[in-house]
């Protein structure tokens, strides 16, 4: 297929599932600042925000003060925000655009329905009607999308590159989630609300009831870091997103590609035979910084091989 | 002026025509709470597919529907028969002159047509000399508008050979109208229309350079802002061929590749919904950023064929137009089947002084304009737009031809106050390769507007199915 119409179905895909994860982030973060806490601590939580996407900068030009309502409205709905939910479905749907003969018709009409619907709503009507609603709306859009990808498409190499952006996509930022979560909730006080912190983090990441199912157990950071990384059979794990991309590189390899799917091979056998005492013995933080650094280079390698080859 | 035409349904004594009959019958038996439904139905359809055009010199980004009328324009199969000879011909021998000008220009030395009207002419692309095209086919896609006048003669108001629009319309319409009303077409024997886009790939497949059995065509387009972008999606999907842009093309070794994941793989065939200018940068408009850098070295070697050829213009500009029945008698020794508009050419004094003293009379327009955009119509111009168009006519009487003021034939439309006659042209289009074909139909355009003769979607047009009637 073309290198243009790959490039945009791959970054259809991971704009779409970055608004996904985008809203799961706010929300865990939003549900915990419900916890009781002190408001300097809830602010320093909405600060971590902008410094996992590297936006303090670009956040302190418009706004005065880092707090729950700015944070919100200049993630959810700035358009002048390069990663807020509003300007990743826009590039969702722009990238749809321009490919839109590639795509089933359903696909298309899901991906422009949603932006319609999200163009229509200012925040303050976002606000009002409790900003979890939102979120819920978004994670729902971003399943509608998926359910008639896989629904509708014809299994060919256009399926195989919005599947790869995807993986590549939902792999950093389950690493981000998880780092800046494990971060806060480590140095917070040892008590009965951390339950309702990892719980929370644990329902963003749509893992609650599979922790239970899978342990049976308390939870524990351990348990939690141990799911979110390792276990191949949870879908939002960097094993399930490892193992998926590389799968998705052989399905699409061409003579330019070995060193990518080498990459790819060496991140998925150490996250196969990984134990995950020796992750957090090594640091938690550095091992996810780490992971997202080879993710980078991935997407790095996959542009340069297909999607802007001459 | 509605009155006084042509009318495609009802006859001077206001009797139906036979081939409406049917059609009729079944309109008079519809509760209009049902037509009103179905029209709505329609819109929500159109709109949900996306069948939309951009609009230049609006808001960026404008996108309007055309609107669609569900009365079909019906004609009846000797009409149609006449028709389809006439356009063979016409498109036949406007091919045969552009081998012969970027040739040996046997028509020019015989005296037939003035040298300098062709060599001089902007569209004249002289990059074409010599170049030798397959099959000796130049417009392989015609898009040529037809309209019928005075007690229904047709005659061709142009042949669009450059990259002509409509077809998707031409289907999409048919599909809405099979949507609509399934029963209609069981009372009716109405030609198919929607294998255009298998014989459009079959005709371009025939034209592949020398050699290649089994050629890779590809669509090549302005991209996502052109007002014909709908089309291009829909064509190239419908043919299962790559939509291309320029910058996914490069030419190495004379030859023309497109980068895909699996590196770069050759074309063959480029039907290119591209201008001429826009085409390859180190020849043509080199601000271009649409085209391909090195396309026409390729073309000229003879390693891609490009449809339609480069140079088509000079054939369809309208000061070539008047010539046309020359081009005819000259190639084909035969008499023109299709009449032509009597054209006043204004670059010649007698006709420039007759034009000025008539313009409330007639229709100018500029040699080079298209789309409706630039001309004006003389019965329906106010008196300052008609001396405002003098002073421009006046500064530069070369860029402008005149013709009378055509009653174009009209038919029965839902307007505002019902159903009421309004004017139409017809598009049929001719394809040409290996042999000449063309689906029976066209896009039928009518002016929404009360007394309107403009007929053009950017100036508020809209379309109606056509059904050419079996024996």
């Amino acid at each position: 297929m073309l290198s243009r119409t790959a490039d945009h179905l791959y970054w259809m895909a991971r704009y779409t599932e970055r608004a996904e994860n985008l809203a799961r982030l706010l929300d865990v973060s939003y549900q915990m600042s419900l916890v009781p806490q002190s408001v300097a601590a809830q602010n320093e939580n909405w600060r971590a925000i902008l410094a996992l996407n590297s936006l303090e900068a670009a956040f302190a030009q418009v706004y005065a003060e880092v707090n729950v309502d700015n944070v919100l409205r200049f993630m959810v709905a700035d358009p002048a925000n390069p990663s807020s939910i509003y300007t990743c479905l826009r590039a969702a749907r722009e990238n749809a655009h321009a490919v839109r003969g590639t795509l089933t018709a359903e696909m298309w009409e899901s991906v422009n329905a949603t932006w319609i619907e999200l163009r229509e709503q200012t925040f303050e009507q976002i606000h009002s009607r409790g900003v979890s609603e939102f979120f819920d709306w978004v994670k729902l859009r971003s399943a509608v999308t998926r359910g008639v990808t896989f629904g509708t498409m014809l299994k060919d190499d256009s399926l195989h590159f919005i599947r790869l952006g995807g993986l590549l996509e939902r792999g950093d930022n389950t690493a981000r989630i998880l780092d800046m979560q494990y971060h806060i909730l480590r140095n917070g006080d040892e008590g009965a609300s951390d339950f309702y912190r990892w719980g929370a983090l644990l329902r963003s990441l749509s893992a609650f009831q599979v922790y239970r199912k899978v342990y049976r157990d308390a939870i524990t950071p351990g348990r939690v870091a141990e799911l979110l990384i390792l276990r191949v059979d949870m879908p939002r794990s960097l094993h399930a997103c490892a193992d998926g991309i590389v799968r998705m590189l052989q399905l699409i390899a061409n003579n330019a590609s070995a060193e990518t799917e080498r990459q790819a091979g060496v991140l998925h056998a150490g996250l196969h035979f990984a134990r995950i005492e020796d992750i957090l013995s090594g640091g938690l933080h550095e091992y996810l910084t780490d992971f997202m650094d080879r993710i980078y280079e991935l997407g790095d390698g996959i542009s340069r091989d297909f999607l802007v080859a001459a | 002026m509605s009155g006084n035409s042509y009318n495609e349904m009802y006859d001077a004594a206001g009797t139906l025509r036979p081939h409406y009959q049917a059609f009729a019958d079944w309109l008079a038996a519809m509760p209009p709470e049902r037509l009103a439904r179905k029209r709505a139905e329609a819109d929500t359809a159109f709109h949900r597919v996306g069948i939309t055009f951009a609009v230049y010199g609006e808001e960026a980004g404008t996108e309007r529907l055309i609107p669609f009328d569900i009365i079909p324009r019906i004609i009846p199969a000797a009409e149609w028969a006449a028709l389809q000879a006439g356009l063979w011909q016409r498109v036949k021998a406007l091919n045969a002159f552009l081998n012969d000008i970027y040739h040996d220009q046997e028509i020019l030395r015989a005296g037939k047509i003035p040298a300098d009207q062709v060599l001089n002419n902007a569209q004249f692309r002289r990059e074409m000399m010599g170049v030798d095209v397959p099959s000796g086919i130049y417009a392989h896609i015609a898009g040529v508008d037809i309209v019928r006048a005075g007690a229904g003669e047709s005659y061709v108001l142009e042949d669009n050979l450059r990259v002509p629009s409509g077809v998707s319309y031409m289907i999409e319409d048919r599909k809405m109208m099979m949507r609509l009303f399934p029963e209609l077409f069981s009372r009716h024997l109405i030609a198919p229309v929607q294998h255009y886009p298998d014989m459009l790939l079959e005709n371009l497949r025939t034209v592949a350079p020398k050699g290649v059995s089994n050629p890779t065509v590809v669509l090549l387009t302005p991209g996502a802002y052109n007002s014909a972008y709908f089309e291009h999606t829909f064509l190239a999907q419908q043919m299962g061929i790559e939509l291309v842009e320029g910058r996914d093309l490069f030419v190495k070794d004379e030859t023309v590749f497109m980068r895909t994941t699996q590196g770069p793989q050759r074309v063959d065939v480029i039907y290119r919904r591209l201008d001429d200018d826009f085409l390859d940068p180190l020849v043509f408009n080199k601000e271009s950023m649409l085209g391909v850098p090195g396309l026409l070295s390729a073309y000229r070697s003879g390693h891609v064929t490009l449809a339609n050829a480069i140079g088509t213009g000079v054939a369809d500009d309208k000061s070539i137009y008047p010539y046309v029945p020359q081009m005819i008698s000259f190639y084909l020794g035969e008499k023109p089947k299709l009449k032509n508009v009597p054209t006043w050419m204004l670059r010649q004094p007698e006709d420039l002084e007759y034009a000025l003293a008539h313009l409330s009379e007639l229709v100018v327009k500029e040699v080079h304009g298209a789309g409706g955009y630039g001309m004006l119509v003389g019965p329906a111009a106010t008196k300052a737009e008609i001396e405002e168009f003098r002073a421009r006519i006046v500064a530069t009487p070369e860029k402008y031809i005149a013709q009378p003021t055509l009653a174009l034939s009209s038919c029965p439309t839902f307007v505002d106050s019902g159903i009421a006659p309004r004017h139409l042209d017809l598009r049929p289009f001719v394809l040409s390769g290996k042999q000449i074909g063309l689906v029976p139909g066209g896009l039928t355009r009518v002016a929404l507007r009360e007394g309107s003769l403009v007929v053009n979607s950017s100036q508020g047009g809209g379309t109606k199915d056509t059904w050419v009637l079996e024996n």
